[in-house]
This record gives C-alpha cells, structure tokens and sequence, in this order.
C-alpha cells in the first residue's frame, strides 16, 4: 500500500535537487553569505599568522552553521509556503521517509557550501585546511546539524516569528556539537596527533547517532495535522 | 464531542476535593518553609566556616541544591513531555511548563549563587570556562523553549511542539552534568566526586568537607528536591489550570 522507503526518500530529494538548479536560489544565497562572512570575520579579527591558526576553525564553524541555517529556513519554508507539506501528509507515505528525504537534501546543500569554504578559505587565509580528518569531522558535524536543523526548522516554520525562532532554538541544543567539531578542527588544523583528540571525533560520532534517532522519532509529531 | 471551536464546555469543580487539596497544598507550603528556614539555620550557624574560603563558602549549600532541583524539575518535564506525546492529555503539558519554569528559576539562583561565589573566590564574576559556560547554554535553551512556546498560537500545537523542544532541551542538562569528565580543564570544584576525579584536574576552589557539613549539604539538598521544587511546581500547575478556566469561561459567557 505505502510507497517503500528508498522510493519516497529519492523523490523528495530529486525534487528538492531540481528546484535548486533550476532557481539557484539556496546554495547561491548560502554560498554567497559564507563568503562574506569570512571575509567580514578576516577584517573584524585582524587575523595575524599566529592568531588565524587559533580562530580559524571556529570562523568556519560559525559560518557553516549561519549558512546552513539559512539554508533550512528556505528550504521548510518552501514547503509550508506552497502547501508541498500537506500534500505529502495526505499522500500514503512513511513520516520517517519525508524527514528522511528533507534531511539529506539539507545535508546535501550544507556539505556542498561546506566543500567549497575549504578552499576559499585556504586561498583567502593561507593556511590549508583541506585534509582528510577535516573532511570526516566537517561531513559529522554538518550531519548532526542538519538533522537537528530539520526536525527544528520543521517547528520553527509553523510559528509566528518563523525565520527568526530557529536560530534561537537550534543553536543551543546544537552547542554541543559544535563544541565537539570546533575542538577536533582546532586540533587537526595544528597538527595535533588524533590519540590527543580522538575523543572529540567519537563525542561528535555519538552526539550524531543519538540526535539523529531523537530527531527520526519526533518528526512524525512536529507534521501531524 | 462536546468541544465548541476546540474550547471544551466548562464544568464547575466539586467544591470538597479542590478544597482540601488548597488545604494540602497549604500545609505542604508551610511545611516547606519551615524546613527551608531550617537549612538556611544550619548552613550559617551548624555547618563550620570553611578554613580558607571564609563565609561565602556558606553559598555552596543553595548552590548545589538549586541545580538539583533544576535538574528535576527539567526532568519531570521530560516525562510529562513523553506522557503528552503518549496521551495527548493538556494535563501533562501542563505539568512540563511548570516544570521548566521553575528549572528556569532555580538554573538562575544557581547561576547567580556560583557568580557571588566565583567573585572573591576566581577574582571574577564570570568566566568563560566550560562549566558556565554549558550552565549558561542551559539556561538559555529553557527560555528559548518559552519563546517557541509563545510564537506559537494553535494550542494544540504549542502543546505538542513544547513537549518536543522539552525533551531536546534536556540534551543541554546532561551536558552540563557530564561537562567536567570530558573537558578536564574546568576549574569548576567537583565537590561531592572528588575521590571520583581525575588527579590531574585543574579545579580552582575545591575544598574537603567535614561531617557537619555533609550533613548540612544533604539535608538542604533534600528540601529543595522534595519540598522547594515540587511545591513551587504544584503552585504554577494551579495557577495555569486557573488561567486556564478563566479562559474557558471568557469564551462561555461571550458565546451566550
């Protein structure tokens, strides 16, 4: 009777893909942001070769997570504004598969605006951030945000304030993760041997599993109605 | 159904229980007073004076019994936020939101105990260590809760999203509980766990106990477990049902 799983979950990302290329609207406004954002944290910190080596984990953090929560304000606005959400609540499919299939398309165009900040940030900051630790811990604290970020812009959506509650909500509950990422970042990014910051890849790898269950199973609640 | 526009139709209260239940909730507060009273004796006048910390040393009793009595009342609004998921009864979120503002309150006299007692103790009222700092997030999460509360105007969807946020806000409380085994550079005291911490820790302020004062540590504690926080919980609970039948009764008469 249902539609399976994967079925439901590919779809809602096709269409969320093919929106975002036809109207370039979301990874250009998160793209574009990240790049003013690091250029205004290079003026405001007058960043200094010792001092850039300090912060600059955390000036790519801040800027992934105001991106990233741009990102999810567009994209569950988009569905409530066009009346996409009831259509999948009236439609015979799994509630886990909807937030399944919005989750990874907000995970998606994060990492994409992630990937490139690596870069960019290595050219405009001289220091090289891309390596393959920096990958694993940017793919896990991106994952844990965005499934937060989800379950929470999904709530934040259907209040009065809209855009301006999630920041307030999420933020807090996302700190820890944060905390996590920012310190394994500063770590790898000073070389420091993973035996020394280890522990911080396997809090973050936790912190995701339990979010990411808490979220799965609260979805089905914050679309009801 | 007898609901009207999602109001349900008043029915007066038999006037015998809710009487004696005011009159139990009398007595539980007056009982609470007492004993507060009692504790506040014992921490100034049976606790001995710390040898090196002097007399702000005293604060440490309300301070550690505030957070506990934060902790569960957060804590019962957890369970009251899975009971309203379960059986969609308004009662129970009721019962979180007084939950949550009374953690609200006793997180700040928590915070502010620690503050008074970090200034002549750190030099500092504040400091960006990652104890407080996590206390702070804490804090912060609960009022956002009451933001998210108000932004929202169907009831019953305030009811549902607020249970939700309730049990993710939670997440911050155990983290402020298990900050100091996984960032050993806090210079916050682990008081009750010092055997337990690591040699190695960095805590600033941290101070051996005598027996008077272990004991004066848990009976404040359990005041403010058992009496403080529920009873300031059962008073909010009342005065929500209030607001509540208040409201009912707005709707009622404006209807006829």
């Amino acid at each position: 009777m249902n539609t399976p799983f994967t079925r439901v979950m590919f779809s809602i990302i096709r269409k969320d893909l093919l929106a975002e290329l036809r109207s370039r609207e979301l990874v250009g406004t998160m793209l574009m942001f990240a790049l003013l954002s690091v250029l205004i944290f290079s003026f405001a910190l007058e960043l200094d070769r010792v001092a850039r080596q300090e912060a600059i984990s955390g000036v790519l953090w801040v800027t992934i997570i105001f991106g990233s929560i741009l990102g999810l304000n567009r994209s569950m606005g988009m569905e409530r504004d066009n009346g996409n959400m009831d259509a999948m609540l009236l439609a015979p499919i799994s509630r886990p598969a909807i937030f399944a299939g919005k989750f990874l398309g907000n995970l998606l165009f994060t990492l994409v605006v992630g990937l490139l900040l690596l870069p960019l940030t290595t050219i405009l900051y001289n220091i090289s951030v891309i390596s393959g630790w920096m990958l694993v811990i940017l793919g896990l604290g991106i994952f844990g945000f965005c499934v937060t970020g989800t379950l929470i812009a999904t709530m934040t959506v259907q209040t009065r304030a809209r855009e301006a509650l999630l920041p307030i909500a999420l933020l807090p509950v996302a700190l820890p993760l944060l905390l996590a990422a920012v310190k394994a970042t500063t770590a790898i990014l000073n070389n420091v041997p993973f035996a020394d910051w280890g522990t911080w890849a396997q809090i973050l790898l936790v912190i995701d599993v339990v979010y990411l269950v808490v979220c799965v199973l609260a979805f089905e609640y914050v679309i009801e109605d | 159904m007898s609901a009207v526009q999602g109001l349900p139709v008043y029915q007066p209260q038999e006037a015998g229980a809710g009487e004696s239940r005011t009159r139990l909730l009398q007595g539980y507060s007056v009982a609470t007073l007492l004993l507060l009273t009692l504790s506040l004796g014992l921490m100034l006048a049976y606790a001995g004076q710390d040898v090196q910390q002097g007399e702000v040393q005293r604060l440490f009793y309300v301070h550690i019994a505030s957070f506990f009595g934060a902790f569960f009342s957060f804590g019962a609004a957890v369970l009251a936020g899975i009971q309203y998921l379960r059986t969609r009864a308004a009662r129970w979120d009721t019962l979180a939101l007084a939950g949550i503002e009374v953690g609200l309150l006793l997180a700040f006299i928590n915070l502010a105990t620690g503050s008074i007692w970090a200034r002549p103790i750190w030099n500092t009222w504040w400091t960006w260590d990652p104890r407080l700092t996590s206390a702070a997030v804490m804090f912060l999460t609960y009022v956002a809760y009451l933001m998210l509360r108000n932004g929202i105007d169907n009831p019953e969807r305030r009811r549902l999203f607020a249970s939700i946020y309730g049990i993710l806000a939670f997440g911050t409380v155990v983290f402020t509980l298990v900050i100091i085994r996984i960032r050993p550079d806090t210079i916050h005291p682990t008081v009750i766990a010092t055997q337990l911490s690591t040699s190695g820790s960095e805590a600033e302020g941290a101070f051996e106990m005598s027996s008077r004062m272990t004991q004066t540590l848990l009976f404040t504690l359990a005041v403010w477990i058992f009496f403080v926080t529920p009873a300031l919980m059962w008073w909010r609970i009342r005065l929500e049902n209030a607001a509540e039948r208040l409201h009912r009764l707005k709707a009622q008469y404006l209807e006829e």
